[in-house]
């Protein structure tokens, strides 16, 4: 009670402050803040670093969570965490890794690129990006808030009944998680929609679907998987909610509800999602690989073509994570075949990489170390895939470390390669500075290193018999010098990732205003063609499109800018708005209220939201212009 | 530097061989199931690294090749595509694969399929409970817990559900996993050929002890296997002497509410923990723990610092005299 009640006059405090009852003065200068320019932006640029810097922030805690685990199984028998502290362990590294890192850096990324490579001035419907943003951020937060009140979430990154009811997790940790992720997938899910709409309506003239880059098809196909994918989870998210907290038995056998449903729904989420965080990350190797390759894309056509066969094929077999839950022969022959189709189209795209850097002149940037590292390991990740499509041997593989093995290296060797390789890539056009090449090489072998050293070896400890998301082994199994190796390659990784950190403070502190430069890959689409630092309205004069890779087009006819597609005018841009984060913040108490069993509090949250999606309604914002003389004065300065 | 990597490696190869007994390895099958499943596992394998293989081929080759050289800033050609080579690498891979679907498929089928009657298989209803098994023979007229005892050269079906989350019964070195699940039942079969013994894991998270839910699978030469059935089927679970006899007395009082001891005529409902028919004889105390009289202590005094959130209290509270009495007693128990 007492949180509740300190939690409720926090908001009114903040609803004070913010809506200016509380001190006109004070206000003026809050609003005049770059901190609130920050919460309340828009803008499609700014919003992606947000989703960066929180992603990345979620990737040293969850970093973190997996060292201590790697520490705990460094000797048989260790008691450093153990039991339900080590599950606790276990589950938010897989959620935060999956919801609050990957997801989000890999739509840190749609926003910082979408936009400028499809030769617009934002996204869709740019309220809606903040919101998708706050949304995610407010959820990481809930998640996490378990580790400082009553315990965090424990039963596993799938959350699988019962083991996650009431009676097998009592206390509020499963209700964290629950809240958490369908707070921040209302934000995914509202997020898919808006690249979908932006995708589809906002190209430049000129810029066929066939002319898209491909991380801009990436980005469409995962975000049309994120609005199929996710309603499923949240239904299932909702069922389980209802079970914990209005006492309803969906799942609950004894009073005749099925716990499998839960498998299902999760899956049909679950499979899908695999690909919404590996299909962005193909999307960054093919921009970094053809770029640094000095060649167009080999095989565009059948690249667009897989990566829409992959995202289909990705709906088809989701139960293929559920061969030992007892769905007989036919269910799991079925799926079993269906799955190893998904190989085809991944391998045609490994090939047209290949043959990409085919006859090309491969520059070794650091991107591009990150882009060449991700292919190999990725090809491991690909066919352990297929091994494990295979039901009769994915019985021994299953949910032991043969499996976490797998999916590391997609996850790892596939997503955490490819995020990598854009940082580096497009750092230059958020921040206006390269990341330092030399560190950057320490970060690229370090971390490379380590990740082969941490999860080649785990393919064994699966094979000889360790099961998954254990806290201990025994002395006799002979697994302890496998396990040791696989947690120094975990502390190699660690390190690589101080280097990084160091990287990005050193490069920044040595940064001038020389080292903003518009094009310093010598890239190919239209993000490389603007100036550095981007303007907020991107395109001065919305570009001609006149093939694939625009600007690399216009740089061999000898055009030092693209062609205008427009006359220079006044631009409308779309004013910021402090709703987002505010209705994000009544989710959060909603979510707080439900958590602590006060549905009150839980009403009272959602009424908050739609207060301001109402009072929005009438409010009149037709957002502002910036005049020509303006645009003239910033592109000259530039 | 190299040089000593390589005998790193070659050490570690020792040390995996050396140390590897067939207790718990996927490598190592001991019966037919398992046989199958490695089977496919090394198909799986041989086709990959094939795939494997070509693909670094092409990559280093084009790493090395096609690298930048210095003072090199001629603009390469801008090739499409190659409609042949695409087609090629879509096909070859779907061949690949219809050779590796065609024996799943197979085995799929054949390790679902219910072993005929004729063959005479071994019944065996499995039960997972946080964090122990309970196994029980129902044509034999047997329960027990945490050790399974099957004859070699016998298919052993099973059928497995849970009482309360989701577990998976995995034994790797005779047979993949299936899970348990609360309001089903699961089946599969599996078969050892040689008499030793296995190592059994839960591989499904199921709670703080889901790591110590270890159970082992004894298999025996059938006129081995049905000298067991004769005496789990008339355990010696009276008192001998006096001390066991006031031991059965502690035990009545304390943990009969939990554990049925069969053949020792107790009325209480048992049925929450393991029936201790025969504990005397099994290897392991709780699938774990060396069975010692010291071990017992240490379980008996503190379950939960052996297996965290086990569903038994800590008996730390009877007197030195009783307890003494009360191992003595479980200790008899064959
Ligand atoms: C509240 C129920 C409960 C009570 C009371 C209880 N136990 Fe248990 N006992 C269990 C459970 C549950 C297990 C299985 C624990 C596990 O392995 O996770 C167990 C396991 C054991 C084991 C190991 C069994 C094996 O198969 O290896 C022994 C021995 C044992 N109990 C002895 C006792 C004795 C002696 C008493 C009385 C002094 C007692 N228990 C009281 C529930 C209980
Ligand atoms: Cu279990």
């Amino acid at each position: 009670m007492g949180t509740i009640v300190s939690i409720l006059v926090l908001v009114l405090f903040l609803t004070a402050i913010l809506t200016g009852g509380y001190n006109k003065k004070f206000l003026q200068r809050v609003q005049g803040s770059n901190m609130w320019d920050w919460l309340t932006t828009v803008d499609h640029k700014k919003i992606g670093i947000m989703y960066l810097g929180a992603g990345g922030f979620f990737f040293l805690i969850g970093g973190l969570e997996a060292l201590l685990i790697r520490v705990q199984l460094f000797y048989p028998n260790n008691d450093f965490i153990v039991g339900d502290t080590f599950n606790q362990l276990l589950t938010m590294h897989g959620t935060t890794m999956i919801f609050f890192v990957a997801m989000p850096l890999l739509i840190g990324f749609m926003n910082v690129a979408v936009p400028l490579q499809i030769g617009a001035r934002d996204v869709a419907f740019p309220f809606l990006n903040a919101l998708s943003f706050w949304l995610f951020l407010g959820g990481g937060i809930m998640l996490n808030l378990g580790w400082l009140f009553g315990g965090a979430a424990d039963a596993g990154w799938t959350s699988y009944v019962p083991i996650a009811s009431n009676q097998f997790s009592p206390g509020p940790g499963v209700d964290y998680y629950v809240l958490g992720l369908q707070i921040s997938g209302i934000g995914t899910l509202i997020g898919g929609i808006n690249f979908l709409v932006t995708i589809i309506n906002m190209r430049a003239p000129g810029m066929t679907f066939l002319r898209l880059p491909l991380f801009t098809w990436t980005t469409f196909v995962t975000s049309a998987l994120i609005l199929f994918a996710f309603p499923p989870l949240t239904v299932g998210l909702l069922l389980i909610m209802f079970d914990r907290i209005f006492g309803s038995h969906f799942f609950d056998a004894a009073m005749g509800g099925n716990s499998l449903i839960w498998q299902h729904l999760f899956w049909i989420f679950g499979h899908p999602e695999v690909y919404i965080v590996i299909l962005p990350a193909f999307g960054i190797i093919s921009e970094v690989i053809s770029t640094f390759s000095k060649k167009r894309l080999f095989g565009y056509n059948s690249m667009v073509f897989a990566t829409i066969l992959i995202g289909f094929l990705g709906f088809m077999v989701w139960a293929h994570h559920m061969f030992t839950v007892g769905m007989g022969p036919v269910a799991n022959a079925i799926f079993a075949v269906a799955t190893m189709s998904i190989a085809v189209p991944t391998g045609i795209k490994i090939f047209n990489w290949l043959f990409t850097m085919w006859g090309g002149r491969l520059q070794f940037t650091t991107a591009m170390k990150f882009a060449v590292g991700f292919i190999p390991t990725f090809v491991m990740g690909g066919v352990t895939g297929v091994m494990l499509a295979s039901p009769p041997a994915d019985y021994q593989y299953h949910d032991s470390y043969f499996v976490v093995a797998h999916f590391h290296y997609v996850l790892i060797g596939g997503t955490v390669f490819g995020v990598l390789a854009g940082v580096y890539y497009w750092w230059p056009r958020m921040f206006g500075h390269k990341l330092n090449e030399r560190l950057g090489n320490v970060h690229f072998w370090l971390f490379f290193i380590g990740f082969h050293l941490t999860f080649l070896i785990q393919h064994w400890l699966g094979l000889y018999g360790m099961p998954r998301r254990v806290f201990t082994y025994q002395a006799a199994d002979g697994l302890t010098w496998i396990n040791q190796v696989s947690t120094v390659g975990a502390v190699m990784m660690g390190v690589a990732t101080l280097v990084f950190l160091y990287n990005v403070v050193y490069s920044r502190k040595s940064a001038t205003a020389a080292s903003a430069e518009r094009d310093p890959w010598d890239g190919r689409t239209l993000e490389w063609a603007i100036p550095c630092p981007t303007p907020e309205y991107n395109f001065a004069q919305l570009p001609k499109v006149r093939g694939l890779d625009a600007w690399w087009m216009e740089k061999m006819a000898g055009n030092k800018e693209l062609e205008p597609a427009e006359p220079l005018q006044p631009i409308h841009m779309p004013s910021s708005s402090y709703r987002p984060i505010l209705m994000s913040l009544g989710f959060f108490v909603s979510g707080l209220g439900f958590i602590f069993r006060t549905i009150e509090v839980g009403v009272l949250g959602l009424v908050m939201v739609f207060l301001l999606m109402f009072t929005r309604s009438f409010e009149q914002d037709h957002g502002y212009h910036i005049e020509v003389d303006q645009i003239k004065e910033a592109e000259k300065g530039a | 530097m190299i040089g000593r990597v390589l005998l790193t490696f070659a050490l570690f190869a020792l040390l995996l061989s050396g140390c590897q007994q067939p207790r718990m390895s996927v490598l190592e099958p001991q019966g037919e199931a398992g046989q199958m499943q490695l089977d496919l596992v090394y198909l799986s394998i041989y086709i990959m690294v094939f795939v494997c293989v070509i693909v670094l081929a092409i990559f280093t080759y084009v790493l090395i090749r096609f690298r930048q050289k210095p003072g090199d800033n001629t603009i390469p050609k801008q090739v499409e595509g190659s409609t042949k080579l695409e087609i090629l690498w879509t096909v070859v891979p779907i061949i690949l694969l219809a050779i590796l679907a065609v024996p799943t498929l197979k085995s799929t089928f054949t390790l679902a399929a219910k072993p005929p009657k004729a063959e005479q298989p071994v019944e065996v209803k499995v039960t997972a409970h946080q964090y122990w098994w309970e196994f029980e023979y129902p044509e034999l007229g047997i329960k027990t817990a945490q050790e399974l005892h099957i004859p070699t050269g016998k298919k052993v079906h099973l059928e497995l559900t849970s009482v309360d989350v989701v577990h998976s019964f995995w034994v790797p070195s005779l047979a993949g996993k299936t899970d348990l699940i609360p309001g089903r039942k699961n089946t599969m079969w599996m078969k050892a050929d040689k008499p030793g013994t296995y190592e059994g894991r839960c591989a499904e998270l199921c709670g703080a002890s889901h790591a110590l839910m270890n159970f082992h699978v004894v298999a025996e030469k059938p006129e081995e296997f049905q000298k067991w059935v004769k005496q789990r089927q008339k355990p010696s679970s009276q008192p001998q002497t006096a001390q066991e006899k006031e031991g059965k007395k502690v035990f009545a009082q304390n943990c009969m509410g939990c554990h049925a001891i069969d053949g020792a005529g107790l009325k209480g409902p048992g049925n929450k923990g393991p029936n201790l028919a025969g504990f005397g004889d099994r290897d392991k105390i709780a699938g774990l723990l060396e069975n010692n009289p010291e071990n017992l202590n240490k379980w008996l005094h503190n379950p939960q610092n052996v297996k965290p959130g086990a569903h038994m209290p800590a008996i730390d509270f009877l007197k030195k005299k009783d307890l003494d009495a009360l191992e003595a007693y479980l200790e008899s128990l064959k």
